[in-house]
């Protein structure tokens, strides 16, 4: 593993009984890195992170993370019980496990109001997690992970089920963290709204397809191989646009994707 | 004159130390009642007490001692429903009805096989709270000491197992050993108890305190104090009580607590009734 790699699997594979969920993936992501991985439902996203994490065992490969690497890890929000009884405050203290006391000291009580602040979550200690929006829900489990002060941030779908406003909440904080160092890994849906504007991008279905730049990955050839229907791709101010098959393309539009097409022959 | 005859029963050394025991278990059931109630597996309080059943009759078939025979029997289960259901092969509801029943038929088997009196089976159904000796409040004592320990020392990994058990795990919490752990101290919770409130009431006490609990606050901190206090206190105004009343010791602690959880759920609102609601398998 070289110095400034933070986690990487080669030939992993991964199968839970006879069912593969991932064959031969090999994936090398740098310290400081942002990464998403994109591919339909049952494609091996959330045993990839998972596996990364340790939480899963390979079946053939190996995972490999560099000593002593603290991992933070945000589950999908659709898999948190929001009738629990636990507040915001307990939700970031639980995972200080090294001190087992139920009581939180008064550093921990700071750094915590820190973190929470940072995330724009500040004050909201004492409420409870049902209480709360769509992005500041999403926000408690970063905020929880950061408290773990992770070296590396794993992100299971972390705009699943939530509105536009939301989306864009979470795009720049994710943003944010990658600016003040931090290495982000995530899973997602989202083409548009999220995917497309990440630095790299990973299309898996079971197995890597492609593995670059959304210019490099959001492709109609890698798009149809990943997802395994045809993608219409159009490009708005240098941004991958994609469109489901089905969408009705006016004439104008059909041009625009013909040029685009055309300029990426010309310009690999 | 009323605050005599409310004393009355403080008279008699065998009230006193079925005070004493069944308040102690009061807030032991309340303690672990909160991670029973939070886990959706309220079924399993009902369900061990009768495995443990089991074990009691075979250890006074064989002669063993009823804390040890009927204890490694209430581990082996409560750890075997853990394991099946943690496979997902089945759900911990079957897992809980197919080894807990199959014990308990057991029991019945031995005792009617070996002719043991039925007065024991009683004894161990509905328990006897007036007739717990000094031994059964040490054993009580100690558990509720162990468990209370486990709980302050362990908080953090028990609440972020019980929360979020997949993050647990990959956060490096040994959630696995977790769980066993609460199926060992909830096995022997139901040994120490079972003498004191039955086996047919054990299940009462460890749903509904948290249940009550859990109405009244958002937070598991404060419902872990809760719960507890409550448990005690139904424990205890249900044995004044009995003795006023000449009923049942276990039958009047758990009309009490069910009295405070009713109380609470027409008092509360709204939300707090919903918070009832999304608990599992209430």
């Amino acid at each position: 593993m070289s110095s400034n790699e933070i986690l990487r699997c080669d030939a992993l594979t991964i199968a839970y009984g006879s069912n593969v969920a991932l064959e031969n993936v090999t994936i090398h992501v740098r310290r400081g890195e942002f990464v998403g991985i994109v591919g339909p439902s049952g494609s091996g996203k959330t045993s990839l992170l998972r596996a990364l994490t340790g939480a899963v065992r390979a079946a053939r490969g190996s995972v490999e993370r560099s000593r002593g690497v603290r991992i933070g890890y945000v589950p999908q929000v659709e898999s948190v019980d929001w009738n629990f009884p636990i507040t915001v405050g307990e939700v970031l203290a639980m995972t200080r496990t090294k001190r087992r006391w139920p009581s939180i000291t008064d550093e921990e009580r700071n750094e915590a109001a820190e973190v929470l602040a940072s995330l724009g979550l500040g004050g909201l200690e004492n409420r409870h997690i049902r209480e709360l929006s769509g992005g500041q829900q999403q926000r408690v489990f970063v905020a929880r992970a950061m408290f773990a002060k992770p070296d590396v941030l794993l992100l299971d779908e972390p705009t699943s089920g939530v509105d536009v406003r939301t989306r864009h909440e979470i795009l720049h904080l994710l943003h944010d963290l990658h600016a003040k160092g931090s290495t982000i890994l995530l899973t997602t849906h989202d083409l548009n709204g999220l995917a497309s504007h990440l630095p790299r991008l990973i299309c898996i279905n079971r197995e890597v397809v492609a593995d670059g730049s959304p210019r490099e990955t959001l492709i109609p050839e890698v798009l149809e191989r990943t997802y395994g229907a045809p993608l219409h791709v159009l490009e708005h101010g240098g941004m991958p646009i994609v469109l489901d098959h089905d969408y009705e393309l006016s004439e104008s539009l059909r041009d625009a994707e013909r040029e685009l097409r055309q300029s990426r022959q010309a310009n690999p | 004159m009323l605050s005599l005859d409310l004393l009355a029963p403080y008279d008699f050394a065998f009230f006193q130390r079925g005070m004493i025991a069944a308040t102690l278990a009061g807030a032991l059931c309340g303690i672990l009642g909160v991670f029973v109630v939070l886990r959706g597996m309220s079924y399993i309080g009902h369900g061990l007490s009768h495995a443990v059943f089991g074990g009691a009759a075979a250890s006074a078939v064989m002669s063993i001692n009823f804390f040890v025979g009927a204890g490694v029997w209430g581990i082996v289960s409560g750890v075997l429903i853990g394991r099946i259901a943690r496979k997902k092969i089945l759900g911990a509801d079957a897992a809980i009805g197919i080894v807990t029943t199959a014990s308990f038929a057991g029991g019945i088997a031995l005792l009617n096989r070996y002719g043991q009196a039925r007065k024991s089976i009683e004894a161990v159904l509905f328990g006897s709270v007036l007739g717990v000796s000094w031994v059964d409040i040490a054993a009580i004592t100690a558990v509720t000491l162990l468990v209370l320990g486990v709980v302050l020392v362990a908080y953090r990994s028990l609440l972020y197992a019980t929360f979020d058990p997949q993050v647990a795990v990959v956060s490096g919490e040994r959630v696995a050993f977790i769980e066993v752990m609460l199926m060992v101290m909830l096995s022997v919770t139901i040994l120490v108890t079972m003498r004191v409130i039955g086996t047919l009431l054990i299940s009462a006490l460890l749903v509904i305190p948290a249940a009550t609990a859990r109405m009244i606050t958002n937070s598991f901190g404060r419902m872990l104090l809760l719960s507890p206090v409550l448990g005690a206190t139904s424990c205890l105004v249900g044995m004044n009580l009995s003795y006023h009343l000449d009923t049942s010791a276990g039958a009047t602690i758990i009309l009490v607590s069910a009295a405070a959880f009713t109380a609470t759920y027409l008092l509360a609102g709204r939300r707090a009734r919903v918070r009832v609601a999304s608990l599992h398998h209430i």
